[in-house]
């Protein structure tokens, strides 16, 4: 985020899909930057509307059913209002993407290395055979051994962690400014996590592409991401650079998504906390801060207070959308790192809240800057 | 592969050598009209009804009368003499066949380009006025009776009786040999009537196969790989939809082959169908035999065949 201009500028995007049961407001006013070289993990649950926010990137999102609005600015152009065949010549061009599902993301009809050709020249001009050779070097680049085999295999010949690789191979084709990397391992053993992991990372500082990886999982961005965006029914309610975030997380979501990652140092005793309740639905979205129903530390106020994504006065480049006051998220994420289950530390923010007088242990609470 | 296929001809011998069995047991144990009586003329004398069943063969026990069929069948590929002309079975049957081959593949060629093109369109453009209309009129396609739409054809444009003159009516039909344009004109009408309701199953089936195929996720990876659009839906899609499609022409024109019954029978077509027809009202076991074992023997290599045809559009299947 460093950088002057940065090469993918997603602004105010707002994507919402027209259903029978009603409108799904999937993404609603998410803004982040990537630039040349860095890594953007962001991250979320199911139904989030991370993966929406780069099929939209992609153009995959266009449809009958689908309003979008906002600006998603690539290399200064907007793609949202470039024409289909324009943008159709940056996907798998400077804009690649690999997603979850490695088996059912490759034709299981074609072979690996006629797939990967494929790719190349429906972007460049280049003989079948060019194109060929090209695929059996991209099929060594990530690691997948006897590759001038392998290039005449199906996919269902690959293991998991081939296809994959093969996935990333064919997104990196055409030497992507940008990559998508959409929960690359989700499917995929804990082993081949950490291969596929640093795979990308090892390419990424090779060939100098930006990354944005999305994921559920804060420890695949713990380890490879430079900035990191918290999402949460379909807006960002957290970003930051990775280091700042993991040690000063600021919203409620994200110590929900910290405290229930198993972690080896903490003692055996101490329980995991999962996020009570389940993800809002995205029809029917709940008023005040989304985060309202399964948060914690709601006061009244939060249930009609719609908060902003802000700066933190300490740090700019640290962002939240949250309406407890800092001092306050600070206490409560000290007491949470101490071990203090999260009922004790809500009943003391009530306290602090019924007593001014008390608000010296809590902090002062009160509806925040953020609400006006 | 090979092996595979060894197997399945030997399996295709069992089940052709158990249809004659049934065929056989069904003539004798069902009700039908006694061929030597059929063959006296009127008002025979016992006597003569006797000769006739002597001299088919007819006053042997079942078993035996299978028992001489089967032989002269393995040892001489002879498959008898027609009761009712005394004509060899093979020659009459090789004779039917170019019109029954002609009259299926014909039609195969018509309700596939209509099935494969509507379906297509159908499933890209879903709930268009377009797939609106063409699923309407394949629902019709469907639920009329191949006869019916037969008979409403020649009514409407059949040059002798039809009400806008176009097309050669019943009975015209001219082998491929004879005059090769008379015999492409003879056959439109019965192509289009059998094909029908061929073309409106293919369409449905397909377009109901394409919109599943098109929400799969390699499709969304061949958009994001920047394909156009026409190569995503003909290369990735059609590819992956079209499996059904085949295993069911495969079957269907193995059943036809057999004998396009109705439809031959409608437009007066002297196919393997029509000859069913004729050898089952005369009661000429020689030739229902002859053209059920016709029947059995193209389904059953439709099958093989389609089997064989699997593996090679879908490389995830392997027989061994």
């Amino acid at each position: 985020m460093s950088a002057p201009s940065p090469l993918l500028e997603v602004n105010d995007l707002r994507v919402a899909f027209t259903t029978e049961d009603g409108v799904v407001h999937a993404v609603d006013g998410v803004s982040y930057a990537v630039s040349q070289g860095r890594t953007l993990g962001i991250v979320g649950e199911s139904g989030s509307g991370k993966t929406v926010t780069s099929l939209t990137t992609m153009g995959l999102t266009r449809g009958r059913n689908t309003r979008v609005s906002g600006q998603i600015l690539f290399e200064g152009k907007d793609l949202l209002t470039l024409s289909a065949d324009a943008l159709r010549e940056i996907r798998g061009n400077d804009i690649a993407m690999i997603f979850q599902d490695p088996l059912s993301s490759l034709h299981p009809f074609y072979k690996v290395g006629a797939q990967l050709s494929e790719t190349i020249l429906a972007h460049r001009k280049s003989s079948k055979a060019a194109a060929r050779d090209r695929a059996i070097e991209l099929l060594q680049l990530v690691g997948i051994p006897d590759p001038h085999r392998r290039v005449d295999q199906y996919p269902h010949e690959f293991s998991g962690g081939m296809r994959q690789r093969a996935m990333i191979a064919m997104a990196l084709a055409n030497e992507p400014k940008l990559l998508i990397a959409d929960e690359p391992t989700t499917a995929l053993d804990v082993t081949v996590q950490a291969q596929i992991l640093s795979l990308i990372a090892d390419l990424q500082s090779r060939l100098g592409m930006a990354v944005i990886i999305i994921t559920h999982d804060l420890g695949v961005v713990a380890e490879i991401a430079d900035d990191i965006a918290v999402m949460y029914a379909g807006r960002i309610v957290e970003c930051a650079p990775a280091r700042r975030l993991f040690a000063n997380p600021e919203h409620p979501y994200t110590w929900g998504l910290l405290e229930s990652i198993p972690r080896l140092e903490a003692s055996r005793d101490r329980e995991l906390v999962p996020i009570s309740g389940r993800p809002p639905s995205l029809i029917n979205r709940p008023g005040g801060c989304f985060f309202h129903p399964r948060c914690p530390y709601r006061l009244e106020d939060h249930k009609r207070i719609d908060p902003w994504l802000e700066p933190l006065p300490s740090d700019p480049d640290h962002k939240v959308a949250c309406l407890l006051s800092p001092r306050v998220r600070g206490e409560i994420w000290r007491g949470l790192r101490a071990g203090t289950p999260p009922e004790e530390l809500r009943a003391a923010l009530v306290e602090s809240e019924r007593q001014p007088g008390a608000a010296a242990r809590v902090g002062a609470s009160g509806p925040s800057e953020a609400a006006t | 592969m090979t092996k595979y296929i060894i197997r399945r001809l030997l399996w295709v011998i069992v089940l052709l050598f158990l249809v004659t069995l049934i065929t056989f047991i069904v003539f004798y144990l069902l009700p039908s009209a006694d061929p030597a009586t059929l063959r006296a003329g009127r008002q025979p004398s016992p006597a003569l009804v006797a000769q006739i069943r002597h001299n088919l063969g007819l006053d042997k026990p079942w078993y035996d009368q299978y028992y001489r069929y089967m032989k002269a069948l393995v040892l001489h590929f002879d498959f008898g003499y027609s009761y009712q002309s005394n004509e060899s079975v093979r020659t009459l049957i090789f004779s039917r066949l170019p019109a029954t081959i002609s009259l299926t593949v014909g039609a195969a060629v018509i309700w596939l380009v209509i099935g494969i093109a509507v379906g297509t369109v159908s499933a890209v453009r879903r709930r268009s006025k377009f797939d609106r209309a063409a699923m309407g009129t394949a629902l019709v396609a469907i639920s009329a009776p191949v006869y019916w739409l037969g008979l409403l054809s020649l009514f409407l444009f059949a040059q002798d009786i039809g009400k806008i003159p176009l097309f050669p009516g019943a009975g015209s039909y001219v082998p491929l040999s004879q005059d090769p344009a008379k015999w492409f004109t003879s056959l439109i009408m019965p192509w289009f009537v059998l094909a029908a309701s061929f073309a409106a199953i293919y369409a449905r089936l397909l377009r109901a196969n394409l919109i599943e195929v098109m929400s799969e996720d390699y499709i969304r990876t061949a958009r994001a790989k920047g394909l156009p659009e026409r190569r995503v839906i003909f290369k990735h899609g059609i590819r992956a939809a079209i499996t059904p499609i085949v295993t069911a022409a495969g079957l269907d024109i193995g059943v036809l082959l057999g004998g396009a019954i109705l439809t031959e029978t409608v437009f007066n077509i002297p196919g393997v169908g029509r000859l069913a027809y004729d050898s089952i009202l005369a009661g000429d076991l020689p030739m229902i035999q002859g053209t059920v074992l016709l029947g059995a023997f193209f389904i059953v290599m439709a099958n093989l065949v389609v089997d064989v045809l699997y593996a090679f559009i879908d490389p995830r299947v392997r027989y061994s």
